[in-house]
């Protein structure tokens, strides 16, 4: 017999099923009610300024090396560097306000709930009783600007759900809020 | 299973202590393994030793080294059980104890490799469900049949009073539980070996052959063409026309991959057999040279996958897998220990999907359809695909790397494109269905060169991802991910409409998403405090 944690009982699917009907007429899934800390458009810009310094330096090296050697500069070089330019200008001005206006979370009584990306959307929702692990992570860039990125795991290897950006005092109460809730669910989450 | 290395303080705890070694004969059995596996590398040493002229017997040398190495294994492994732990100890300079708690083991595999069953031993695998690759397997490596059978039940049929007490090594154990009432769900029948050829494993396997045969003839400095029978056959090609050489070519080519193909599924599913223990466990035996037999708890089962490989499906064929905790869907012809059914007649996968699931539900649902730009999608895709392709090899032309003809040639993929795209459009479905009692079955459809309808509990969700690119937003379509910690570890619905998505995240998790919903109208409200 396939069994899980939890079944359901009958006068609850029931709800369900009117539920399911209600949401036809007009109900929607609405966004997550908090938003990242606002310091997160800043760290994201230097994270990607980062990223993008790292290529171009490497172009750039590469541009002088050929230059100084025996053949002159070929042609590709020059066009390649411009074109590297103006995508890292477009990157670091274009994502990380538009990031700041998708990423969302919150922790209802029942469920965690993010929305990530920024061309790409994503919306995950987990039951807090399935929550296996709650990991804070801050990296060096990060710690300059006193966020935090919160990764919940779940049982499945598929996906865990990511806040980043957050204000690392949030984290920390996020963390503890998620942790007390993983604890006072018996058995293995799966 | 815990890895820790050896501490000092238990070095005094030795065989007195229910420590028990692997079986003598593995003294035989794994140096000629390890000779085996050393093959290529031995070539390798025979040739340069032969370059070099003189000089030390490098290749002597090799096989003593690799001969002790099998010996060595046999004195560092020792293992042990508890009544309640499962203990493995092996290493030499770094001695390791592996640790697995009793009351976490899942699985239960055992194999016999020809060299075991010559000797009547086999190999326990021990899985504890984790579903992290990292991990280090727990194996005993050679114990006799008859232990290795009385360690499966003991392991998977424990019942509290039973007595799971280590036993003095070298005695064969016939416990209580060794043998618990079955009932036979599926068996193999040799007409099946037909569907072979039309699943991918023969040609990797014909690939591979080549593959090695080309590395030896490379090692050994042979040139293809001082072979006379190559050399004649390239020259009689080059005479004839080159579609009458194709031909020559192409259908033997077809021929040996068929029979590989056969060979392959015959050495893996020979005596394939499915039954279900009363002790709560499904058993799969199967194997012609090395023997395996695998043991899943029921309670570990969240669904059953149907398989149709593009081929497969044209002959009617398709394949079962199981989806369970602790077992994630591996890659070759085994599927990692998931197969409950090899490639077999669609009626009997469907059987056996059936009689697993205790519920014929989830097979005969009619399925939800998406909405007509899913369909539009695909083909889109599709057409996106080849353009880029075409795109490619005409900047190839441009630079004059390719002839004109080949960009051109590249356009007709269009035609085989969108008739996959069309079965890929067919193939777009889901539903959750009620099952027998509680049960509810998420039950999804998709894709063409690989079709799968897959039955997962609900119960067995654990969370859902709703995933939308700026495509699908502009056409109002989402794809829908449910993780769960069976099987594939997430199952994709693609591109269903947004309310479909918000409708079935909220039957799969009941309850949870009562705050999140609001009416459209008021859908951009003040966020809220933490």
């Amino acid at each position: 017999m396939v069994s899980g944690g939890e079944s359901i009982d009958s006068t609850e699917s029931m709800e369900t099923t009117e539920r399911v009907e209600s949401m036809g007429t007009g109900r929607q899934l609405r966004e997550p009610a908090n938003r990242v800390s606002p310091r997160a458009v800043r760290y994201w810009f230097a994270r990607a300024a980062v990223r993008c310094f790292v290529v171009l330096a490497v172009q750039v090296v590469w541009l002088i090396h050929s230059a100084s050697g025996p053949q002159s500069a070929d042609a590709w070089h020059v066009p390649l560097l411009v074109i590297t330019s103006v995508a890292a200008v477009l990157w670091m001005g274009l994502m990380p306000p538009w990031r700041y206006r998708v990423h969302r979370w919150e922790v209802t009584p029942l469920a965690v709930y993010t929305q990530t990306g920024w061309i790409h959307r994503e919306r995950r929702i987990a039951p807090l009783t399935r929550v296996q692990t709650v990991d804070t992570e801050q990296g060096a860039v990060a710690r300059v600007f006193r966020l935090a990125k919160v990764t919940v795991t779940t049982a499945s290897a598929a996906g865990p759900l990511v806040i980043d950006g957050l204000d690392a005092d949030d984290a920390a109460r996020l963390v503890e809020r998620l942790t007390e809730a993983a604890q006072a669910e018996r058995g293995d989450a799966t | 299973v815990t890895t820790y290395d050896d501490e000092p303080a238990t070095g005094t705890v030795e065989e007195s202590d229910g420590w028990q070694r692997l079986s003598g004969a593995m003294l035989v059995i794994q140096p000629v393994r390890e000779l085996i596996r050393a093959i290529p590398l031995l070539i390798a040493l025979i040739f340069a030793s032969r370059a070099s002229g003189g000089g030390p017997p490098w290749s002597l040398i090799g096989v003593a080294v690799v001969t002790l190495r099998g010996v060595l294994l046999w004195f560092t492994t020792r293992f042990r059980i508890t009544s309640t732990q499962l203990q493995l100890r092996r290493g030499l300079l770094r001695r390791r104890t592996l640790v697995t708690q009793l009351d976490r083991v899942r699985t239960v595999d055992v194999t016999a490799d020809v060299w075991q069953r010559f000797f009547r031993l086999a190999k326990v695998d021990i899985g504890t469900g984790t579903t992290d690759r990292r991990k280090e397997a727990f194996a005993i490596d050679g114990v006799g049949a008859a232990r290795a059978q009385a360690l499966r039940g003991e392991l998977l049929h424990r019942s509290p009073a039973a007595p799971t007490a280590s036993t003095p090594s070298g005695q064969e154990l016939t416990g209580p539980a060794a043998a618990p009432a079955e009932t036979e769900i599926a068996r193999f029948r040799p007409g099946w070996a037909a569907y072979g050829p039309f699943t991918l494993s023969g040609a990797f396997t014909a690939l591979f052959l080549v593959g090695f045969g080309w590395r030896i003839s490379g090692e050994a400095h042979l040139h293809p063409d001082q072979i006379t029978v190559v050399h004649d056959t390239t020259h009689h090609l080059e005479a004839t026309a080159w579609w009458l050489s194709g031909l020559e070519v192409l259908v033997p080519v077809l021929a040996l991959i068929a029979l590989l193909s056969v060979c392959g599924y015959l050495l893996a599913f020979w005596g394939f057999r499915l039954s279900r223990h009363t002790g709560g466990t499904l058993h799969v035996e199967r194997g012609l040279l090395t023997t395996r037999a695998t043991s899943l708890e029921e309670r570990r089962l969240r669904g059953v996958e149907l398989s149709e490989p593009l081929l497969l499906r044209a002959v009617g064929g398709a394949r079962c897998l199981a989806i369970a905790t602790g077992l994630r869907v591996g890659r070759g012809a085994e599927r990692g220990g998931t197969v409950l059914l090899p490639p077999a007649p669609r009626e009997e996968a469907l059987r056996v999907a059936t009689d697993v699931l205790h519920d014929p539900s989830p097979w005969a649902a009619g399925l939800r359809p998406h909405p007509p730009a899913a369909r539009r999608r695909r083909f889109t895709r599709a057409t996106e695909g080849v353009l880029v392709l075409v795109a490619v090899l005409g900047l190839a032309w441009w630079v004059g790397w390719v002839p004109g003809s080949v960009p051109l040639l590249a356009l007709l993929l269009l035609a085989p494109a969108w008739l996959v795209a069309a079965d890929r459009a067919a193939a777009l479905g889901h539903q959750l269905v009620a099952g027998a009692g509680d049960l509810r079955w998420l039950v999804t459809r998709g894709g063409s060169l690989v079709r799968r309808r897959s039955a997962l509990a609900a119960d067995g969700v654990i969370g859902v991802t709703i995933r939308q690119s700026p495509f699908q937003r502009r056409v109002g379509v989402v794809t829908l991910v449910a993780t769960t910690a069976a099987g594939r570890q997430k199952y994709t619905v693609t591109d269903l409409g947004e309310t479909q998505a918000q409708t079935l995240s909220d039957e799969l998790l009941p309850g949870l998403l009562d705050d999140l919903l609001v009416d459209a109208r008021a859908e951009r409200r003040a966020p809220a405090a933490i």
